[in-house]
Parts: C-alpha cells; structure tokens; sequence
C-alpha cells in the first residue's frame, strides 16, 4: 500500500453522509428506467448515463478531494488505485482490484465484485445491450477530467449479462496541461 | 407418485403474469386447458374470500372433481394460484411463501415493470426448484 493511501478510512469519518442502501438502489433503478421510457433506444441510454455521470463526476471530484484525506498522486497508477481503495470506498462503499496494467502503464482495470447499484436487477431480454452501470464510467471519466486526465473509460465485464464481475477498463489519453487565464506578460 | 400442480400468478388487473404446469404427471394438451378453466373460475370466489380472513394464505378455496385450489393473496392483490390434487397443505403454504419472496425481489427489479408478464427465466427456474422441493 502507498502513503497516501494510508490514513484513516475516509468513509468512516463522520464528514460523508450515508443514504439508505435499498433507497440509493432504487432511486438510480428509476433513473434509468425513466430513461428508457424517455429514449427507446439502448445506446442513446447507455450515452445518457455516460453523459449524466461525466456531470456528476466533474462536481463529485472537489468534494472528493475535500474530504479524502489524501495527498497528490505521483502517476496515473497511483490514481487508480486511490480511485479504487479510497474512491468507491467513500461513494459505494465497495473497494476495486486494480489489474491487467498495461505494459505502458497507461490502461488499466478496476475490478468490482460487488456492486450496490445492481442488487436486484436483472436484464429483461428487450434490453440486451444495456450497460446498466455506465454512469460509473461518466464519473470516472468527469472526476479525471477535472484533474486534468482526459481518459477513456468502458465496462468491458458486466455481472448483469452474465460475466463473473464487474470490469471497468480505464485508458489515459493524455494530461491536459492546465491553461493559466492570463499572460505571461501581463 | 405422480402429481398435477399448475401454478399460475394473476395480477390485480386480473391478467395472467405467470404460468408454469410444476405437477410431475405427463403432460397433457387439453388437460392444459382445462387447468387454466378451473383456475379462471375460482377467482370470484378469491375475491369474496379474501376479504373474510387477515391471512394472505387463503388455503383451498375451489374443487374440481379431484383437483384442489389453493390462493395466496399478497398485499398488493396480486393472486398466487396453485391447482394441485395432494394434500399437503404445509407443504403448499410455504412453497407460497416463499414464491412471494421470489416476487417481491421481481418487483424490486426497476427494469421489470408491474403488471407485465415475468419472463425472467430466473424467476422459472427458482419457481420450479420451489415446486419440487414442497409439492
């Protein structure tokens, strides 16, 4: 385990309110419910939630900072796995296993066994192709964003159409330099 | 020994949501027909039954010849109907029971909608489980 990583359990303090597991479930089972009443169409869904949580993400990612505890990530490595130990810990209250690095170091899989956004659902036939999760894959992608990481991020493993667990693949495209608003002689 | 069970799910809008003959006797197609008959008569005496108990479990309340029918009703009046010819009423009781906990999970499902066919093969598959261990 890194330093940074090292304090307390960020989720434990007293800072992160908790919800009602079954209530956060539903709530987000009738989003996207309401979504595919509202489209029709599976990918236009599966787009919607990637859109409604790169929203949710760029917002989330201050407060997340705020509250973890944790000190400046070194490398894109040492950001997945504050992403998977402290980040999922703190808003799911699951940890990821980061694996399957790539051998640039530049891709890489958070693994999820369990996932509460899930519990009871179960993919009806007419809708197959839905990434019932993908709004996972916004916030990430969002959150990095805003810390200047434009990254690509997909579920390539998914318990609902009958894979063993969740697998969301995380690619770093490139570190956005930050722009300074102002000139440098000004 | 062989058994007829036939097992059917009717919503509170009176549709059937759920069909499954669970019985181990060799299936026969008007026999299918007349299940679903006997079935589709009992449900006026559901509903004058149903209000003269506090218990979901409405034990027997028809006969056919010798077929029996035994409905549960849940708390949303959604009707569990069993036509079988044994009596084992325990046996009955808890297979609905636990076909109700089956259902509430169904229902918990945002992707499924109320009122609407279940076919989860999910669902089949646990309802048949349920069948063979009590009837």
């Amino acid at each position: 385990m890194r330093a940074s990583l090292r304090p307390s359990d960020p989720a434990a303090s007293p800072a992160v309110e908790r919800v009602n597991a079954e209530l956060f479930t539903l709530t987000y089972g009738a989003i996207v419910r309401q979504l595919l009443t509202d489209y029709e169409e599976i990918d236009e869904v599966n787009k919607q939630l990637d859109t409604m949580g790169y929203n949710i993400g760029a917002r989330l990612v201050d407060d997340f900072l705020a509250k973890a505890n944790i000190t400046k990530c070194t490398d894109f490595r040492e950001t997945a796995d504050v992403i998977a130990k402290v980040g999922f810990k703190m808003f799911l209250n699951v940890t990821a296993t980061v694996a399957n690095w790539s051998s640039d170091n530049m891709e890489c899989s958070l693994i999820l066994d369990d996932n509460p956004l899930v519990d009871f659902v179960e993919l009806p036939e007419t809708c197959q192709g839905l990434s019932y999760c993908n709004i996972l894959c916004g916030v990430l992608r969002g959150a990095l964003e805003m810390v200047s990481m434009r990254t690509e991020v997909k579920f390539v493993k998914d318990m609902l159409r009958g894979d063993d667990a969740f697998e969301i693949r995380l690619k770093l495209l490139e570190h956005v330099p930050e722009e300074y608003p102002y000139k440098n002689d000004e | 020994m062989s058994s007829t069970a036939c097992f059917v799910i009717v919503s509170r809008n009176d549709s059937p949501i759920y069909e499954s003959e669970v019985g181990t006797a060799p299936k026969k197609d008007e026999a299918a027909h007349l299940h679903q008959f006997i079935l589709h008569a009992s449900l006026d005496i559901v509903q004058d039954v149903v209000w003269n108990t506090n218990n979901m479990f409405l034990k027997v309340v028809d006969k056919f010849n010798d077929l029996l029918v035994s409905v549960y009703v849940t708390a949303g009046h959604t009707r569990l109907m069993l036509l079988h010819d044994s009596r084992n009423e325990d046996g009955i009781k808890n297979f609905f029971q636990e076909v109700h906990e089956l259902y509430i999970k169904m229902l918990l499902n945002p992707l499924y909608v109320p009122g609407s066919r279940i076919s989860s093969p999910f669902f089949d598959t646990r309802v048949r489980a349920l069948a063979r261990k009590y009837l």
